[in-house]
């Protein structure tokens, strides 16, 4: 059973695919040359005019834009259309310092809502479904974002917003809700607190979970999916380039399907900025060539990731991304070798921990130490000073195979490890104060 | 056999203190008390006078707690009772992982704690040979 929103677009043929993206990217980079200051001092620079700009392989020919380039721009330097013309604001949380503001045209609102409702169609959303928001509302893109695709899909939604947990299974339970939005860790604790209010979820009408605006893991997927007895699948979207939707995962689960119609996706080698094929690990780059009030061309999102050309048993053509992989920033060097936070949380889901953890790194001399509290849990506690030890060397093996490097494991109790609401500090690195260089 | 509540305590100020204060708030008596401790974390056994509603209390304050089977025995308060006790056990190839000891009110008995691997195994050991076991019940009317 494979259901499409836009049958034509999304099974076309590259042949079909690269003409329309084409003639979307010839526009939009006259679009923004012609509009945004930026854009026109920077390819000027270059000596690029918008009529060099010809073909898809074209595109490398023009310089990258990045989120500082947002914050020097702020509020509105980045517009493309007269203020008028914008309808929608948003902006970015703004945690890694001022926050990025974005605007949408009517048209513009239009191609995120279909690219939502492309996500919810391929993953068995109908008219008869109730989709259940409890991502947040507001200037954050994930509620009104989804919001905007079940609308335009016809289907119930309802807009529950985040937070006071107990009231939105009441709701689940209330309103039948049969799909539902939200963090992936705010799922796993929906799920943690149905089990503990005794709500039996095989009983729910809740069969699918669209989950996005983290980072997550195969094993939190798995972990969702029983607590919540639904199928989890993963969506893909950033506030720049115009909000969850820019990427979807289909009823395969086997990566997600960018929505090339409206986005290009490149992957490039964050050092030297030269394009990647097709499963080489790199930097995602991407474009937005059809939207209007804020177009962004080769927007360097800092997420690590691989893309596929592969055919998919969904039947949609789109090219595949993986999930990121961890952040250019995030990454981090430990004894020369590269660490993601995201290696570390497999590891521990797989072996039956909390997914909260904090990674220290400090430099004694010319040696960097590596340690990784993570959270003692109630299955692995024992009386035994000496079993916990053994737990803590276990896991320090599991470790060493998979990320290359051995660490100090410490367990320690629940309440030591900040847990935040937002984006948890999952590294702690000491060795900064050692000098900027 | 006793009800043994163990609790697992990262090491830094003030962890005792809220256990200690989980149990004074629900009027749970402490008739033992044993801190294991490493470099990075301690582990609080309590011998209490209700155990499952002390696993309650102190998991209420966000701390990771046990119930374990220990086995709990009586003996006479005057040198050498206690070697005939651990000779049983090592002459049956019973291993000890750890033991502590207490006093009550009256001074007649000195009452002991012992964390073995088989407690079933070891109060039948020590009960066909005249050492008198103390249970959870015996403990609560202490």
């Amino acid at each position: 059973m494979h259901n499409y929103y836009n049958p034509e677009v999304e099974t076309a043929s590259r042949e079909k695919l690269t003409e329309i993206q084409t003639k979307n990217l010839i526009e939009q980079v006259k679009h923004v040359y012609d509009n945004v200051p930026l854009y026109r001092e920077r390819m000027d620079e270059k000596g690029i005019k918008p009529e060099d700009i010809k073909s898809l392989d074209d595109l490398k020919k023009l310089p990258f834009t990045s989120k500082q380039d947002l914050r020097d721009t702020y509020p509105y330097g980045m517009f493309a259309v007269p203020m008028e013309d914008v309808t929608r604001i948003h902006a970015s949380s703004g945690t890694t310092g001022k926050q990025i503001v974005v605007g949408y045209t009517d048209g513009d609102m239009d191609i995120w809502d279909t690219c939502v409702a492309r996500q919810l169609t391929a993953i068995g959303a109908t008219k008869e479904d109730k989709v259940h928001v409890s991502y947040g509302y507001g200037l954050f893109t994930g509620g009104l974002g989804l919001h905007g695709g079940s609308h335009k899909l016809g289907c119930t939604t309802i807009p529950v917003s985040s937070g006071n947990t107990s009231r939105q299974l009441t709701i689940m339970q209330d309103f039948g809700s049969t799909i539902l939005g939200a963090t992936p860790s705010y799922a796993m604790y929906l799920g943690e607190s149905a089990a503990k209010a005794g709500i039996d979820t095989s009983k729910l009408p809740l069969k699918a979970g669209i989950f996005g605006a983290e980072p997550w893991t195969e094993e939190m997927r798995q972990s969702i999916e029983k607590s919540l007895n639904i199928k989890a699948y993963d969506i893909y979207g950033l506030t720049e380039i115009c909000g969850p939707g820019v990427a979807f995962e289909c009823s395969e689960q086997k990566g997600m399907h960018v929505n090339e119609d409206h986005f290009i996706i490149e992957i490039i080698d964050p050092e030297t900025g030269e394009n990647l094929p097709d499963g080489e690990k790199g930097e995602i780059v991407f474009s937005s060539i059809t939207k209007k009030a804020f177009p962004l061309l080769r927007f360097r999102t800092k997420d690590i990731g691989v893309i596929t050309h592969e055919k998919c048993a969904c039947g949609r053509t789109f090219v595949r991304m993986s999930k990121p992989l961890g952040r250019v920033d995030d990454m981090l060097i430990v004894r020369g070798v590269n660490l993601f936070p995201s290696q570390i949380e497999t590891v521990l889901l797989k072996e039956n921990y909390s997914p909260n953890y904090q990674i220290i790194v400090d430099r004694h001399g010319s040696l960097d130490s590596f340690e990784v509290d993570i959270e003692m849990n109630e299955e692995h506690f024992s009386d035994k000073p000496s079993d916990i030890i053994k737990m803590e060397k276990s896991l320090e093996k599991k470790f060493k195979s998979a990320l290359g490097i051995k660490p100090t494991v410490n367990l320690v109790s629940p309440d030591s490890i900040p847990r935040s609401e937002g984006k948890a500090v999952r590294i702690v690195d000491k060795r900064k104060v050692y000098g900027n260089k | 056999m006793i009800k043994q509540v163990s609790i697992f305590a990262t090491n830094k100020p003030g962890q005792v203190v809220k256990v200690v204060d989980a149990l004074s708030e629900q009027g749970i008596d402490i008739r033992a008390m044993c801190v294991a401790d490493t470099q990075d974390f301690g582990i609080i056994r309590l011998i209490v006078s209700d155990s499952q509603k002390a696993k309650e209390a102190i998991s209420s304050h966000k701390c990771i707690v046990r119930i374990t089977n220990v086995v709990g025995i009586k003996i006479p308060d005057k040198p050498g009772a206690t070697k005939k006790a651990l000779e049983l056990l090592s002459e049956n190839k019973i291993n000890i992982d750890y033991m502590y000891a207490f006093v009550t009110k009256s001074k007649e008995y000195a009452y002991f704690v012992m964390r073995v691997e088989d407690p079933e195994a070891a109060e039948k050991v020590l009960s066909e040979n005249g050492v008198d076991l103390v249970t959870q019940e015996d403990i609560e009317k202490l």
